[in-house]
C-alpha cells in the first residue's frame, strides 16, 4: 500500500471516489425517502453478479454491472407496490443472482483478487481514462436526477396528491430506479458493491435526520458522502502503520463503520434536540 | 340493596399529554349490558378514553374501574377492536385462524388442536355472520368482512366488555349499519357491555342505550335526547351549537 | 463424474446431508414467520452479521460456528434496538448489514485467509462439515424450534393484530426482539452449509412458496418444511455431482419452488 501515495493515480483515485460518493449520496436521498433501501441493496448486489458474469465471458465488468443492475431495477419496478410480496420477490431474485454470482466466481479460473475487488472494492487502482468515464456517467445521472427532481419529490412524499396533479408516478419511479441502477453500478466498479450500498443509504439517511429541507438535505448528503469516503481512505492508508507495515485494513470496512456511526450519531443528536 | 357493580366507571378522570388536557374531569358509570356510543370529533379524546379503559394508558388524575377492579386486572374480560385493521393482502392466514387468536393468542405454549377452541371460534364466526368466508385468506376480504372478523376475534374469548374504536370509519353506509346491528345483537345475546366509538351518532341511534358525548376533553352522558340538544352541547363546547333533526337524522352544527 | 450412491458411503457427505436437513427444517419454520412479518431484510442482514462473526472466529482461531452464533445474537439485539417499529427499519438494517460485511472483510483480511474462507462463508460448502458441527447444529435447531413453538401464538397475534394483542396483554416489543434472536440463531447455523449470502433463499423461498399454496398455518408450515428438505437434498446432491457451490443450487431450487407455487396458486383461482 506504499504504492498508494507513490502512485501517480492518487489524484485520480481521490477524485473518482469523491465523484461516485457524491452521486450515490444524492440518489440515495430518494432511495431512503421512498423506502427502497432493500431494493437498492439488492440492485447493487445483483450488479455484482453481472460483473462476475462479464468477467467470466471476458468482457468489461462495467458492462455486466450496468446491465444486471438496470435489469434488476426494472424487475423491482415491475414488481409494483405490494410491500410484502415485493420484499420476498426482491430477496429471492437477489438470492438467485448471488447464487449465480457464486457459480460465476467458482468457474472463473483467474483469480481471487478480481472477485474480491467487485465485492469489497479497491479504490486504489484507477486509470485516468476510467476517471473520464466515471465523470461522464456521473454528470448524466445527476442531470437526469435534477430534471426529475420536482415530480419525483412530489410523488415520493404525497403519492396520491401527485397522481391527481398529473404526475406520471409509475414512469418517474421507473426512471429513477434506472438512474439509481446506473449510478450504483458505476460506483461498485470503482469501490465495490459494499461501499456502494453504504454510500447509497448512509449519508442520505444521516442528512435527513439533521436537515428537514430536501435541497439542503441532498447537498448535505453529498458532502457527507465525500467526507465519509475520504476519511475511510485516509484511515485505510494509515492502518498500514498500525499493523507495522504488513496489512492495511480494507476501505470498505471503514466506509461501512463510518456510515453507520454517522447515522446513529445524527439520529441521537436529532432525538436529543427534539426533547 | 347494594349498588350493582358498574361495568365501567370513570371518577373525575383527567388525562394530560404534555401540556395538552386531553380529558378533563370525566365522570360516568356504565351498567353491565349497556350499549354506549362514544361520539366526538377528531382529537376529542375518544381513543384515549378507550385506552384508559383497557389500561394501556394511566389517568393523570382520577380513577378508572372495570367491573370493580383496576383495568389491568380485568384484562381477560375485555374484548378490544382496534382502530385500524391493516391486513396485508398476501397474509397467509385464514379468517378462522385470525379469529382464533382472540381465544388464546396471548398464551405461550405449544399450540395443539383443541375442540373447545374450535367450537368457540365457530360460534363467534356464526354470530358475526362470517361463516361463509371462514376458510378464506383474511387479506383478500372486504373492509366490512375484515371488520366482522375483528369483532369476532374480540368476542370469541367470551369477554364481558367489548370496546370498538371507530369500527365504522371507511365503511359505506349500509355496511356500517349492518356492523352496528350485528354488534348490538351479539351484545344482547351474550350479555356483553359495549362501548363503541364513532364520529357520527346516526348509525347508532336506535341501538345504543346511552350516548357519551366528548367535546374538548369534556363529557356528557345520557340518552340521545338528553345529551344531543342545544343546551347540553352548547355548554359542553362552550359555544353556541345548533342541533338539527332532518328526516330522523341528527346534525350538530357549531354556531 | 462422481457417483452419488458411492459418495454416500463417505461420512463427510452424510454429514453434509444431515446438517443441511436440520437447517432446512428450522429455516422453513422460521421462514413462515419471517414471511408473515415482512422481516426479509432483517433475515438477510442477520446472516451477513453472522458472516462477520465467522470471520472473527477464523481470526481468533476458534470454531467459526461459535463466532457465527455469538455475532448473530448480538446482531439481533442491535437490530432490535435500532430498528424500532415506529420508523422505517430499512435504513439501520441496511447500514448494519454493510457494516457486518465490512467487518467480515476486515477480519478475513487480517487473518490472511481471504479467498477461500470468504467463498465458503459467503456461498456455502458441503465439504468440511464434521460430526461435531452436525451435533451442535442439531441442538441449536432443537432449542430454536422449542422456543419458537412456545411463542408461536403470541407472536402470530402480535404480528397480525398488534393493538388487539397489546390490549390482551401480549408484550409485543419483547416478542419482536425474541424473534429477531431466533432468526439470528437459525441464520447462524445455516451459514456454514448454505453460505451467508444465501441463507435468505432457504429461509424465505420454501416458506413463501408454501404461503402461496395454503393459508392454513399447520399446512403452510408442513409444506415449507417439505420444500426446504427437497431444496437441500437436491442441492447437496447436485453440488456433489458437479462440484459447483451448493448455495447456487439451493437458491435456484428455492426460486423454482416459489415460482412454481405462484403458478399453481394462479391456476387454481
Amino acid at each position: 500500500m506504499n504504492a498508494f501515495f507513490a502512485s501517480p493515480n492518487v489524484d485520480a483515485a481521490l477524485l473518482a471516489s469523491a465523484i461516485v460518493a457524491a452521486l450515490t449520496a444524492a440518489i440515495g436521498y430518494f432511495v431512503v425517502l421512498r423506502g427502497l433501501s432493500f431494493a437498492g441493496h439488492a440492485v447493487t448486489d445483483i450488479g455484482l453478479t453481472g460483473g462476475a458474469g462479464a468477467m467470466l465471458a471476458g468482457i468489461n465488468p462495467l458492462v455486466g454491472l450496468i446491465a444486471f443492475s438496470v435489469g434488476a431495477a426494472t424487475a423491482v419496478g415491475a414488481l409494483g407496490d405490494r410491500a410484502r410480496e415485493r420484499d420476498v420477490a426482491t430477496g429471492l431474485v437477489l438470492a438467485l443472482a448471488l447464487g449465480l454470482g457464486a457459480l460465476f466466481l467458482h468457474l472463473q479460473t483467474t483469480f481471487a483478487n478480481a472477485q474480491s475487488t467487485l465485492l469489497f472494492g479497491s479504490v486504489f487502482d484507477i486509470a485516468p481514462t476510467l476517471l473520464r468515464i466515471v465523470a461522464a456517467i456521473a454528470t448524466v445521472a445527476l442531470v437526469a436526477l435534477a430534471l426529475m427532481y420536482r415530480p419525483l419529490l412530489f410523488s415520493s412524499v404525497a403519492p396520491e396528491a401527485a397522481r391527481s396533479a398529473g404526475v406520471p408516478s409509475r414512469t418517474i419511479g421507473f426512471a429513477f430506479l434506472i438512474v439509481m441502477a446506473v449510478a450504483v453500478a458505476e460506483t461498485a466498479q470503482i469501490v465495490g458493491v459494499l461501499i456502494a450500498t453504504a454510500l447509497l443509504i448512509g449519508p442520505a439517511a444521516t442528512a435527513m435526520s439533521l436537515v428537514r429541507e430536501p435541497l439542503r438535505g441532498i447537498a448535505l448528503a453529498m458532502v457527507l458522502g465525500i467526507l465519509e469516503m475520504w476519511l475511510a481512505i485516509a484511515l485505510s492508508f494509515t492502518s498500514f502503520d498500525w499493523s507495522h507495515g504488513t496489512q492495511s485494513w480494507p476501505v470498505s470496512f471503514f466506509v461501512a463503520v463510518i456510515a453507520l456511526a454517522a447515522y446513529v450519531g445524527a439520529r441521537a443528536y436529532a432525538g436529543a434536540r427534539r426533547v | 340493596m347494594s349498588d350493582p357493580v358498574a361495568a365501567v366507571s370513570f371518577a373525575n378522570v383527567d388525562f394530560d399529554r404534555g401540556d395538552r388536557h386531553v380529558l378533563t374531569r370525566i365522570t360516568f358509570a356504565i351498567a353491565p349490558g349497556e350499549f354506549v356510543g362514544i361520539i366526538g370529533g377528531n382529537g376529542a379524546g375518544k381513543s384515549t378514553l378507550l385506552r384508559l379503559t383497557i389500561g394501556l394508558l394511566q389517568p393523570t388524575r382520577g380513577d378508572v374501574r372495570v367491573f370493580g377492579s383496576a383495568p389491568h386486572g380485568a384484562r381477560g374480560s375485555i374484548g378490544y377492536v382496534p382502530q385500524r385493521i391493516e391486513l396485508d393482502p398476501d397474509l397467509p392466514l385464514r379468517a378462522r385462524d385470525f379469529v382464533s387468536l382472540g381465544v388464546d393468542g396471548a398464551t405461550f405454549g405449544f399450540p395443539l388442536p383443541n375442540a373447545k377452541r374450535r367450537t368457540l371460534v365457530d360460534e363467534a364466526l356464526h354470530d358475526v355472520g362470517a361463516t361463509p368466508f371462514a376458510e378464506k385468506p383474511v387479506g383478500r376480504l372486504s373492509g366490512g368482512e375484515q371488520q366482522r372478523l375483528a369483532i369476532a376475534q374480540a368476542i370469541v374469548g367470551r369477554p364481558k366488555l367489548l370496546l370498538l374504536d371507530e369500527p365504522l370509519a371507511n365503511l359505506d353506509l349500509s355496511v356500517a349499519a349492518e356492523i352496528v346491528e350485528t354488534t348490538a345483537r351479539i351484545a344482547r345475546e351474550r350479555g356483553i357491555t359495549v362501548m363503541l366509538v364513532a364520529h357520527d351518532v346516526n348509525p347508532l341511534v336506535g341501538h345504543m342505550d346511552r350516548v357519551l358525548y366528548l367535546a374538548d376533553g369534556r363529557a356528557a352522558i345520557g340518552t340521545v335526547d338528553a345529551v344531543i340538544n342545544e343546551d347540553t352541547l352548547s355548554r359542553l363546547y362552550d359555544r353556541p351549537v345548533d342541533v338539527l333533526r332532518v328526516r330522523g337524522r341528527i346534525i350538530v352544527v357549531a354556531g | 463424474m462422481p457417483n452419488l450412491l458411492d459418495g454416500l458411503s463417505h461420512s463427510w457427505l452424510q454429514n453434509a446431508f444431515c446438517g443441511a436437513a436440520i437447517v432446512a427444517v428450522l429455516a422453513a419454520v422460521v421462514g413462515y414467520f419471517v414471511v408473515m412479518r415482512g422481516a426479509s431484510f432483517a433475515t438477510h442482514a442477520l446472516s451477513q452479521i453472522g458472516f462477520a462473526g465467522a470471520a472473527g472466529a477464523v481470526l481468533l482461531g476458534i470454531e467459526p460456528l461459535i463466532g457465527l452464533i455469538a455475532f448473530s445474537l448480538a446482531g439481533a439485539l442491535g437490530l432490535g434496538a435500532l430498528a424500532t417499529r415506529t420508523r422505517s427499519s430499512d435504513v439501520p438494517t441496511a447500514l448494519v448489514l454493510v457494516c457486518a460485511l465490512g467487518t467480515g472483510a476486515l477480519f478475513l483480511a487480517l487473518a490472511n485467509s481471504f479467498g477461500s474462507d470468504a467463498m465458503s462463508f459467503l456461498f456455502g460448502t458441503i465439504v468440511g462439515v464434521d460430526r461435531a458441527q452436525v451435533a451442535i447444529t442439531f441442538v441449536a435447531a432443537l432449542c430454536a424450534l422449542a422456543i419458537l413453538a412456545g411463542i408461536a401464538r403470541p407472536l402470530l397475534f402480535a404480528t397480525v393484530a398488534p393493538d388487539a394483542a397489546r390490549a390482551a396483554g401480549v408484550r409485543v416489543g419483547a416478542l419482536d426482539l425474541a424473534f429477531l434472536a431466533i432468526i439470528g440463531l437459525a441464520a447462524a447455523i445455516t451459514v456454514p452449509i448454505v453460505g451467508a449470502l444465501l441463507v435468505f433463499a432457504l429461509t424465505i423461498g420454501p416458506a413463501a412458496a408454501a404461503a402461496r399454496i395454503s393459508a392454513r398455518p399447520s399446512i403452510a408450515v408442513a409444506l415449507a418444511v417439505l420444500f426446504g428438505l427437497v431444496a437441500v437434498a437436491l442441492g447437496v446432491a447436485l453440488a456433489y455431482e458437479t462440484d459447483w457451490p451448493v448455495g447456487f443450487f439451493i437458491a435456484a431450487i428455492a426460486m423454482l419452488e416459489y415460482l412454481g407455487a405462484g403458478a399453481y396458486a394462479r391456476a387454481r383461482q
